[in-house]
């Protein structure tokens, strides 16, 4: 059996994800994560996603690529994805990217859950 | 004055991904010893990361005959480190920009661009199949 890599919480129609791990690194972490990730669309039907990194200190670009493709999903059925709670330095490795710019990121959850 | 923290270490590493993990304790522990502030600490990590990756799954193509060699130096002053791989090597200038429009969906790629912005010096020696990487010590107050 895998064990839980997210923790999800109903706020209203919003699925609120918190990552359980500080590091999210290495493709089969990755792609465990991205499947539960795509499980919440896909199989549960979930249209508006906030995915909350606060517990989450470091992160390699190998997880971008899901993020993208969750996006990409979300946008197709007509859903959102927001991100908040990201760290001073991880945030860079979205500027850097300029992800920032296709990817709606806040500050909190709170702005995040207003920001449906 | 000699600096006891200082260190300097020789690795050969298989070409299995779950050796990332490891180099990065080892390298985690080596900048945490020599009083690297949390962002440089995070800078180093996410450039070793991305190039030790590229080198076992891009380089060596996960080829469990093949092995990744990585010298690493550390001392109150800066990090540096060489990742030397068995592949056919690349042309860094020949990917593309992945911030551009038409890249910018497009799930990979970005790896080389994040070693290069958040390491002091980058160089690709050799056919491309070696990566030489420093990062200055940012001054404890500026590293906020």
């Amino acid at each position: 059996m895998s064990r839980q890599r997210i923790t999800v919480e109903d706020v209203g129609d919003v699925a609120v994800v918190q990552f359980v791990d500080k590091k999210i690194l290495d493709e089969q972490n990755i792609q465990m994560i991205g499947d539960d990730l795509f499980r919440l669309v896909d199989e549960l039907g979930r249209r508006k996603l906030l995915l909350n990194f606060t517990n989450v200190d470091f992160m390699s670009s190998a997880a971008l690529g899901k993020l993208i493709r969750l996006h990409q999903r979300l946008t197709q059925v007509g859903g959102k994805l927001v991100l908040c709670g990201i760290s001073k330095d991880i945030l860079q490795v979205f500027t850097l990217t300029k992800l920032d710019k296709m990817l709606k990121i806040v500050k909190d959850e709170q702005t995040g859950l207003g920001s449906f | 004055m000699t600096d006891d923290r200082a260190s300097s270490h020789d690795l050969l590493v298989s070409s299995d991904l779950a050796e990332v993990r490891r180099v990065q304790d080892l390298v985690e522990a080596a900048l945490q010893a020599n009083r690297f502030g949390e962002s440089d600490q995070f800078a180093v990590k996410l450039a070793v990361e991305e190039a030790l990756v590229n080198a076992i799954k891009h380089g060596n193509q996960l080829d469990p005959a093949k092995s990744v060699r990585v010298r690493y130096s550390v001392d109150d002053e800066q990090f540096r480190i060489h990742i030397t791989d068995e592949g056919p090597g690349f042309n860094p200038d020949d990917l593309p920009d992945p911030t551009a429009d038409d890249f910018l969906e497009r799930p990979c790629g970005r790896g080389v661009l994040l070693i290069r912005s958040f390491m002091t010096t980058v160089d690709f020696l050799g056919c491309g199949n070696e990566v030489v990487m420093s990062k200055i010590k940012t001054p404890p107050d500026a590293d906020q």
